[in-house]
């Protein structure tokens, strides 16, 4: 069963989700991020592929992939280091990137070397359910890689049915509209999006990002959804960080008990 | 038949790769942009601006001089003769009409030479809209006299300082803008790029190009059909214009001209259709240049509106399927041949355009055969860089 369900399955609140882009402070930091985030009883890591043009994201993670790409990052590399390190964890992994890179380095052959490498689920937010109910859903599903698609307060019902019906793994709830890293804090108007959201009934499990980035952040999305996603807030703290084992123990902390 | 589907394709070319959070703006669009445009009462107003405020129809001026040269007939379409100086605002006119029939209340557009930002802020201030204008921090060093006319008619003028600094980081940086603002903002859009329904949408505006042609040529050829038409391709929009209602018309030969930069093989160029493989930028698929990984690469040329890394989704198709033809110019071809056409006829055309004209010392045409070249843009912006070089040409 993909890593993934087999956590959904055994938890199904106060989920953490955190990103870290690949390459990033340091090319060869991949292994050691995972390992320390999962030893600090992170449920799932979302590796940030970098990308010249990351349209969803804001200047922290845009720069952190810069950063990254500048280090010689690149997918093949990735792929290795994630083959590394799976032979030491079993937590739940999951590439985040843009359609172009899947495109570019070959959709079936990515498919494969994310099961080979021990991927379970990729986010993709600029490839439209549309696109990928034709072209992709087919290939992902005989893989077992799973997929999430992101809601927005903006979408529409009948899209937020669709993408329940789509997704595997879980559904990104963008908390607002806004790329990543740039707004802070849970307003009223959020939670009423949280609570219709909650109301919808929706099969698949939902993890709530953009704007989490503390311990009231986190315990609010918590208690809407079946936990979060943090990013930005994350690649600051690895900005500033002199120690990675510190700095992850210190970070996630934080995030869990405040 | 050459026509894009309901799903925003040309062939395999086009479509809106888009995250979830543009989904509701872009599909809005989608849905509205062509009964709009067919209102009735739209058109009179988008007709009535172009003729009364913009001065269409813009000229079609047989080029005796330079026909005498090349030995063979060339007409010039004079878009550096409307307001503001480019084709440009063509597309600003319509795309502002249709923000206020969507009910939009802010205005935001990305520039790089800055001549679609002027256009946006122009039509900003016809009809009372704020405008904020993204401009790699690069190009508002390189393009100061048109960040003064944006700010001069009320614009914000917001740098880019992401990524490469330039125009695709403009590009980038508008699109984050729109994320953040869902519900009060409308993107114009300067060329045939971006999701659909954007490429669908500008060449349509852009479209009143070929339109007056077909007649002005009727009028003085007595035939409607030129043997070929030239422009100059960076997104593609005046092109996508000059070519639109010949794009079923087989016997009109299509060139495409792309800017070589300082030669297709020095890593210094924007050759899209050259350079470029198959790939996403900016919500579609399309040809761009990039690196084996996926990675947006940086163009060069030495004319700040053809160095995008990308072309329209259109030219894309017309190039693959071999009804246009793509020709590269070098910043040095291009120089000589604004410098030419000065001297020829009196004209300063833009250095983007100079590119067009350059293609004319690479395609021998027959005596009796009619060229129609688009010339886009006024090259006032340019002098600096003209200026540079007025001891050789």
């Amino acid at each position: 069963m993909n890593r993934i369900q087999q956590l959904f399955n055994n938890k199904s609140s106060e989920i953490l989700n955190i990103y870290f882009t690949a390459g990033y402070p340091q090319l060869n930091n991949t292994a050691s991020i995972i390992l320390n985030l999962e030893k600090e009883g992170v449920d799932l890591i979302e590796i940030g592929m970098p990308y010249s043009d990351p349209l969803a994201d804001g200047p922290t993670i845009q720069d952190s992939g810069t950063a990254a790409l500048k280090n010689g990052m690149n997918l093949p590399l990735l792929f290795e280091q994630i083959t590394e390190v799976r032979q030491h964890t079993q937590v739940p992994l999951i590439l985040m990137g843009y359609f172009n890179q899947v495109m570019q380095y070959g959709q079936e052959k990515f498919i494969k070397k994310c099961v080979d490498a021990g991927v379970d689920g990729v986010i993709l937010p600029d490839l439209p359910t549309f696109e990928y109910e034709i072209y992709n859903k087919k290939m992902f599903e005989e893989a077992d890689l799973n997929i999430s698609f992101l809601i927005t307060p903006q979408t529409s019902e009948a899209r937020i049915r669709k993408v329940d019906e789509l997704t595997r793994g879980f559904i990104y709830m963008v908390s607002n509209a806004s790329i990543t890293g740039t707004k802070t804090g849970i307003s009223n108007k959020q939670i009423e999006y949280f609570e219709r959201i909650e109301k919808m009934n929706l099969k698949t499990p939902r993890l709530i990002g953009f704007g989490i980035s503390d311990n009231k952040t986190f315990s609010t999305a918590c208690k809407y959804a079946n936990g979060a996603i943090i990013g930005s807030a994350f690649i600051r703290a690895l900005n500033k960080s002199e120690n990675l084992a510190d700095t992850i123990h210190s970070f996630v902390k934080k995030i869990k008990v405040g | 038949m050459i026509k894009i589907d309901e799903r925003g394709y040309y062939g395999e070319f086009g479509g809106a790769f888009i995250p979830e959070m543009l989904h509701p703006n872009v599909e809005e669009l989608r849905q509205k942009y062509l009964e709009i445009m067919a209102d009735p009462t739209f058109e009179k107003e988008f007709r009535d601006l172009l003729k009364d405020y913009v001065g269409r129809p813009s000229p079609l001026y047989f080029a005796k001089r330079l026909s005498a040269h090349y030995g063979t007939q060339i007409y010039l379409k004079r878009e550096d003769l409307n307001h503001t100086g480019a084709h440009k605002i063509n597309n600003t006119i319509g795309q502002i009409l249709m923000a206020k029939r969507l009910g939009k209340t802010r205005i935001i557009a990305e520039t790089g030479a800055g001549q679609h930002g002027v256009a946006t802020a122009t039509v900003c201030a016809l009809v009372g809209l704020p405008c904020i204008v993204y401009m790699g921090a690069i190009d508002i060093d390189r393009q100061a006299p048109n960040v003064s006319r944006m700010r001069m008619m009320g614009a914000e003028v917001r740098p880019a300082n992401s990524g490469s600094k330039t125009l695709k980081d403009a590009t980038n940086e508008a699109i984050r803008d729109w994320i953040n603002n869902p519900e009060d903002t409308h993107y114009i859009i300067g060329s045939v790029v971006g999701p659909h329904p954007y490429p669908d949408m500008v060449a349509r505006f852009q479209s009143v190009i070929s339109e007056e042609m077909k007649w002005q040529l009727k009028e003085k050829t007595g035939n409607e059909n030129p043997d070929a038409i030239i422009a100059c391709v960076g997104g593609g929009s005046n092109a996508a214009g000059a070519y639109y209602h010949y794009l079923n018309e087989p016997d009109v030969r299509l060139i495409a001209v792309e800017a070589a930069g300082m030669g297709i093989d020095s890593g210094e160029s924007a050759a899209t259709s050259v350079l470029g493989s198959k790939g996403i930028i900016h919500g579609s698929r399309t040809l761009l240049m990039q690196t084996d990984d996926g990675q947006i690469v940086e163009p060069y040329s030495i004319s700040a509106g053809l160095d995008y890394p990308g072309i329209g989704p259109l030219h894309a198709h017309l190039i693959a399927s071999g009804r246009a033809e793509a020709i590269s110019i070098t910043d040095e071809d291009a120089l000589r041949a604004s410098y030419f056409l000065s001297k020829k006829e009196g004209i300063i055309p833009a250095l983007e355009t100079g590119h067009a004209f350059a293609a004319l010392d690479y395609i021998k045409f027959k005596e009796e055969e009619v060229v129609v070249i688009n010339l886009s843009g006024r090259g006032d912006k340019d002098l600096a860089t003209f200026v540079k070089h007025f001891e050789r040409f």
